[in-house]
């Protein structure tokens, strides 16, 4: 039995190889599609979320804003921390057409007509969280319009590669 | 002047590559051997001139040559030496550099080789080497030179520019910005050079690939030539990795290895195609199976290479690894396209010559759990790449963008890495060529029992979790059926020689190095999963602010706080660092000193975690915050991370097992596998386990 199926392989003995290959495909693709439903979360602008704030209660929200450095409130006795977003642009083409990121980042703080955002997180203050830095955060909005973030994400433009160097002036 | 010596000796590396691609080009073409060996000196001479260039970085870096832009964004006076050499690295123009020096060396390194019998290959894999080296340096060059300085102009404007516009002055500060503090970790200093020596060392491979499939030498000879750059480049970005995980585990504050960051995606993703590779190479030189799968997953391999130092250096999604935008992104993406259209047209015209030379007959045979390897890296590696890539997907067709989280990414490869798991429990035990339940049955029905009785236990002593047991149930059985394998390997040595035990495991390795180091590694990945495991599921964490003389209390460990001091460091920091003893059960353990280190030049602080680490957990505690007054207390997050140190062991036994799998062995250069040759002369299938 073994010597004849090796000899001569027939060609039915491959289907079991083809229809294997495409169940196992068929999960993966599977798998993907229903967590790409599951675990989606709809990437907004501070603006956005202003507009659209009735319709998206409740849903995944990730939301990227400049921080606020005067709003930061952080209670250390239940690790519950507070600040203001101001929004920024979701676009990179349109960060780059305003002079890049720090820039962007700079001016949205500066503007009072910027629309803004109460966020609260609750956990360990992060070491990047400063004026002018931007938070990217993942988590829903309350029904009191604040942001409440599950994860919070920083990044500071300024602390890697810039044109001029400050100092400039004195030397 | 030392930038334009360094900047010089890039432009000319770059017209030596461009001669070498000529040069190679015409020898291949005119059949004229001499154009051949020029090509090969060019690209040997590459090495010394890129040496030259970064040595003249790392002059200009460790001199405090802050008039250089690069030097100013990336160093500043109060690092320590070996931080300013390594701050190579550090930046978008230095690593670029730093990437084609790799190149630059493995490029030569491969031409150096006897090319007795594979002279037919040597002008394309020149060619490659070049294409790819050229490529780097332009973008050096034109978009992204490290050796730009400032200039004042005579009118009082200010700018960036490699050579003095007219009447100019250079503009020396006084110091410069420094290296990111949160970057300045041991792990973080080694872990982009390793990542690049794995990406760099991918290209070779590659090369042999592209070679072979051009000039039509379509057996496995560049399979063979190639399997220890494979192992050693895959090595290398494994390092580069488990680095980067220790690193965000130790930096990170949250006890957090794994983000599914975009950055992190992009160099997971060469590492699974090329795992994938790494087994399914096996089944071609068994077997003659899977030659155009290959050559797909090599040519993948390289493209998501290129993919990934596009996706670090770009900016083109949002990454906690913040780097600058710049202008080479779409440079990189039109690289990768043109590389990735012709490698596969050259794969579409050799389609016919890579024929298997077989048939897969049995579904439990090792080709054929190779193939399900297979599916299911390629599976994860298309999960990856669709999470990835999903906020400009969903941009593209519905105007939002979407993103999808680490729930995505952990639910989706969860069930896929389980079943990988799983085949390492079963594919060494199957047979080649043919296997059925029965005789799969008869190997593994030892390690099975250990299984079922490692799952009893763990049930009993109260583990409920379904993910975790199911977890530990494959990881077992993978760790048992690879002791499993050993353990008879040396039984048999020892029956047959009368070797003692430890002398039998020593040659059965020593001889059979290949496949022993391989389960060394498969033994290492076991090791990660219970980490990976004892972490996602177990983790715990408590938080409170205590004054001094209060403790919390986690998993049985109680944290007492003592004291707290600040004070200034001479290398430009401040330090407040609190004390805190440990106790379990009653019993002293010692002491632990969470801080927070705040970095005067970059006004940054960084938290470093207080961490005990044993073989079953970690304690690791971090200070929130702290009062002026310490009487009134500070406040605390403690994690109890169980299993967590078994991801690093992990990554200690896989450099052993890659080192092991890796070690030349000269007396040895068959050519074909014996069950190969057996068939090749019979005409029939020969199994042979």
């Amino acid at each position: 039995m073994q010597d004849s199926t090796l000899t001569s392989p027939a060609k039915g003995s491959q289907k079991k190889f083809v229809f294997g290959g495409i169940l196992i495909i068929a999960a993966i693709i599977l798998l993907i599609i229903t967590n790409t439903r599951a675990g989606a979360q709809y990437f907004l602008t501070v603006d956005e979320i202003k507009e659209r704030q009735e319709e998206i209660i409740g849903k995944d929200i990730r939301v990227s804003g400049a921080v606020l450095g005067d709003s930061i409130v952080y209670d250390t006795e239940n690790l519950i921390l507070k600040f203001e977003v101001a929004h920024v642009p979701g676009d990179n083409d349109e960060i780059d057409a305003q002079g890049g990121l720090a820039m962007v980042l700079h001016q949205a703080v500066n503007n009072p007509d910027a629309n803004r955002i109460l966020v609260v997180y609750e956990g360990v203050m992060p070491d990047l969280l400063q004026n002018e830095a931007q938070a990217i955060m993942t988590g829903k909005i309350g029904e009191d319009g604040i942001f409440y973030a599950s994860e919070l994400l920083l990044k500071c433009p300024t602390k890697y590669e810039e044109a001029i160097p400050e100092q400039s002036a004195n030397s | 002047m030392l930038p334009n010596l360094g900047y010089g000796t890039l432009v000319i590396t770059l017209i030596v590559s461009i001669y070498a691609i000529v040069s190679a080009v015409i020898g291949e073409r005119k059949n004229l051997y001499k154009y051949v060996e020029s090509a090969r000196l060019a690209l040997l001479l590459t090495f010394p001139l890129l040496t030259l260039a970064v040595i003249s970085i790392v002059i200009l870096l460790v001199n405090q040559n802050y008039e250089v832009q690069y030097v100013y964004n990336v160093t500043s006076s109060t690092m320590p030496t070996y931080l300013k050499v390594t701050a190579l690295w550090g930046g978008q123009a230095g690593s670029l550099v730093f990437w084609a020096w790799l190149m630059a060396a493995f490029g030569s390194a491969v031409t150096l080789r006897k090319w007795d019998r594979d002279h037919d290959l040597l002008p394309w894999v020149i060619i490659v080497s070049s294409v790819t080296l050229a490529f780097f340096l332009i973008m050096i060059v034109v978009f992204e030179n490290p050796f730009i300085r400032f200039w004042t102009l005579p009118s009082g404007g200010e700018l960036v520019a490699m050579f003095a516009p007219a009447g100019s002055q250079l503009i020396h500060p006084f110091d410069g910005r420094g290296l990111n503090p949160l970057l300045r970790h041991p792990g973080m200093i080694i872990h982009p050079p390793m990542l690049y020596l794995g990406f760099v060392s991918f290209v070779i491979p590659y090369a042999f690939g592209m070679a072979a499939l051009i000039t039509g030498r379509t057996d496995d000879r560049w399979i063979r030539l190639t399997r220890r750059w494979t192992l050693v480049a895959w090595m290398f970005l494994s390092i580069g990795l488990i680095l980067g995980s220790r690193w965000s585990y130790d930096v990170l504050g949250w006890g957090g290895y794994w983000a599914w960051d975009p950055v992190e995606n992009a160099a997971f993703m060469p590492w699974l195609s090329g795992t994938a590779f790494l087994h399914s190479v096996m089944i071609q030189e068994k077997r003659g199976l899977f030659k155009r799968w290959n050559m797909i997953l090599v040519i993948i391999t390289y493209s998501l290479v290129i993919f990934g130092t596009f996706l670090t250096r770009s900016g083109v999604l949002s990454s906690v690894h913040a780097f600058a935008q710049s202008a080479i992104g779409p440079m990189f993406f039109i690289f990768i396209g043109l590389s990735f259209i012709i490698s596969l047209a050259f794969l579409i015209k050799r389609w016919d010559d890579l024929r298997s030379e077989g048939v897969m007959t049995s579904l439990l045979s090792r080709e054929s759990l190779f193939l399900i390897n297979n599916l299911l890296f390629i599976g994860i590696l298309v999960v990856v790449f669709w999470g990835t890539v999903y906020p400009l997907i969903s941009e593209l067709f519905t105007g939002q963008k979407v993103t999808v989280g680490p729930p995505f990414y952990n639910s989706t490869t969860g069930p896929l890495f389980v079943g990988l798991l799983l085949l390492m429990g079963i594919a060494p035990l199957s047979a080649w060529g043919h296997s059925t339940w029965k005789t799969l049955g008869k190997a593994l029905w030892i390690p099975a029992i250990g299984s079922l009785i490692l799952i009893v236990v763990l049930f009993v002593s109260g583990v409920r979790s379904i993910g975790a047991l199911i977890g530990f149930t494959v990881a077992s059985l993978a760790a048992f059926v690879t002791i499993y394998e050993f353990w008879r390997g040396m039984k048999a040595r020892h029956k047959r020689n009368g070797e003692n035990y430890l002398v039998a495991l020593w040659k059965l390795t020593a001889r059979n190095r290949r496949r022993y180091g391989g389960y060394i590694i498969h033994l290492s990945v076991v090791f990660m999963a219970i980490g990976i495991i004892g972490i996602e599921f177990f983790q715990t964490e408590t938080q409170g602010r205590i004054a001094p003389g209060e403790s919390l209390s986690l998993a049985g460990y109680t944290v007492t706080y003592k004291n707290l001091a600040e004070f200034d460091v001479a290398d430009g920091r401040n330090v407040a660092r609190a004390v805190l003893s440990v106790s379990k059960n009653g019993k002293d353990l010692g002491e632990l000193y969470p801080r927070r280190d705040f970095y005067y030049d970059s006004q940054q602080p960084m938290t470093i975690p207080g961490v005990r680490s044993t073989v079953e957990d970690d304690l690791y505690v971090i200070l929130v915050n702290w009062e002026q007054i310490s009487s009134l207390g500070a406040t605390f997050k403690v994690f109890h991370n169980p299993l967590i140190n078994w991801l690093w062991y992990g990554g200690i036994l896989l450099v052993i097992g890659s080192f092991i799998a890796a070690w030349p062995d000269p007396e040895k250069e068959i050519e074909l596998a014996p069950s190969r040759i057996m068939r090749k002369e019979t005409g029939n299938l020969v199994s042979k386990p």
